[in-house]
């Protein structure tokens, strides 16, 4: 098997999420001298993108987005310490968790797998976070961006909540927030005082690296 | 009555003991798990229905709607259940927020769930089909707590082998389906007088006689 095949199985793989065959073939890449990041961003992550753009049309649902997010998941087992290796430093940092009063992560998940996959250090608190626990995540990983994930509209008002809680802490300014979930919307987002809101993963990859440049491009200035 | 299917069984027996002429039109109970097409397919539906001259209500809740019924019932002049889901109207809004207050990780059933959940949860999910993601699905959840309508012995069966594949306790809440009675009573009772009819235009068209159920693919 040569390299574009190589790359076009694991893409095809990964979009039915068969993990044992991602598994294999990335291991296979690597042992052909294929840098993890050709295997990353040529194969691994547009096959993701393409499974959310499946998703979006209808033709995919949960079962097949968790499926090869599970695939890519092994995958990035693999690739992590390899890329760690090549000293490529990540392009950020972010502290992501389910608000608290809400046990729902796939959605959470699936964008944590898309940011890893974007090079970004994924720094994952779970369900159920307090505001207290975001706030002492925030102290010890100094993260660029946090991610309140909510599934109910019951816990949605934890984002004002946590971003209260920044706000009395003296942190607010620190971290850009970014809120995503189900029932979540931009104007919603706009009135909790978050920084960004996206509707599906990829989005919201593309969106934090908007902010973060903004925010970057302001600290130069 | 544009109704869930999955409360279709329970409306139709009340309406018939209550003699409450409607007209039943079930939506499928699936839709649930495409919650952003509940609104469109029940609004296709209830212009049908309005174009006949029929007054129209929702027997859904919100049901993950995230508000796109409260606007299809503005829109249409319409009224739905109260709620987020039928598990409110079942159970009492005050009951439900003090479930979830105590345990976060709370995996409700109706009797309808329980019936169907081989087909509703696992099938739908993809359970049979990839049932490593079981632990994506439900690894978070801590107990089972069953809205019960009417318990017979086979329901009792299927509701302890959930229980089961869950590996979780089960609570068991007879409900009955006074909840939903007392909120259809309101849906199906006098509309508020619109503005027009204070000022003298016609009375909003009456329902026919005798209840007649639908089911819409």
């Amino acid at each position: 098997m040569n390299q574009d095949e190589l790359l076009r199985q694991l893409y095809d793989f990964t979009l039915v999420g068969n993990a044992p065959e991602v598994l294999s073939l990335t291991n296979q890449g690597l042992a052909m001298g294929l840098g993890p990041e050709m295997l990353l961003y040529e194969a691994l992550i547009p096959s993701l993108e393409e499974v959310g753009a499946r998703f979006e049309r209808g033709d995919f649902f949960v079962p097949e987005m968790l499926i090869a997010g599970r695939a890519m998941a092994g995958a990035l087992e693999v690739l992590r310490p390899l890329l760690a290796e090549t000293g490529a430093e990540p392009i950020g940092k972010i502290v992501m968790g389910t608000v608290k009063g809400d046990v729902h992560d796939i959605g959470k998940n699936l964008v944590n797998i898309m940011f890893e996959g974007a090079g970004f250090e994924v720094i994952d608190l779970g369900v159920q976070v307090s505001p207290e626990k975001f706030i002492d995540a925030i102290k010890e990983h100094k993260p660029d961006i946090v991610g309140f994930s909510a599934f109910l509209t019951t816990t949605m008002p934890m984002f004002k909540a946590n971003i209260n809680a920044l706000q009395k802490a003296g942190m607010r300014e620190q971290v850009i927030i970014m809120v995503g979930g189900a029932p979540v919307t931009q104007e919603y987002a706009d009135v909790v005082g978050a920084d960004g809101y996206a509707s599906d993963a990829s989005a919201a990859v593309v969106r934090a690296k908007e902010l973060l440049s903004q925010r970057r491009a302001l600290a130069r200035a | 009555m544009i109704a869930c299917g999955a409360l279709g069984g329970h409306i139709r027996e009340i309406a018939a003991r209550r003699g409450w002429a409607i007209e039943l039109h079930c939506l499928p109970s699936l839709l649930h798990n495409h919650p952003e097409r509940i609104a469109p397919a029940a609004e296709q539906l209830a212009r049908d229905l309005q174009g006949r001259g029929l007054r129209v209500a929702l027997g859904y809740a919100d049901c993950g709607s995230y508000g796109a019924l409260d606007s299809l019932c503005e829109r249409l002049g319409i009224r739905r259940l109260p709620g987020l889901h039928c598990y409110d109207v079942l159970a009492g809004p005050g009951r439900l927020r003090a479930m979830f207050e105590a345990e976060p990780g709370t995996y409700l059933l109706t009797d309808f769930l329980v019936r169907s959940f081989r087909r509703s949860v696992l099938a739908e999910l993809g359970l049979e089909e990839y049932p490593e993601l079981w632990p994506d699905y439900f690894g978070h959840y801590r107990r089972l707590v069953w809205l019960a309508q009417s318990r017979d012995a086979p329901l009792d069966a299927e509701a302890a082998a959930i229980a089961a594949m869950f590996g979780l306790p089960l609570t068991v809440i007879d409900t009955g389906t006074g909840g939903l009675e007392r909120e259809l009573e309101l849906l199906v009772g006098p509309m508020p007088p619109p503005l027009e009819h204070l000022t003298g235009s016609s009375p909003p068209p009456t329902a026919p006689d005798g209840l007649v159920t639908r089911r819409h693919p």
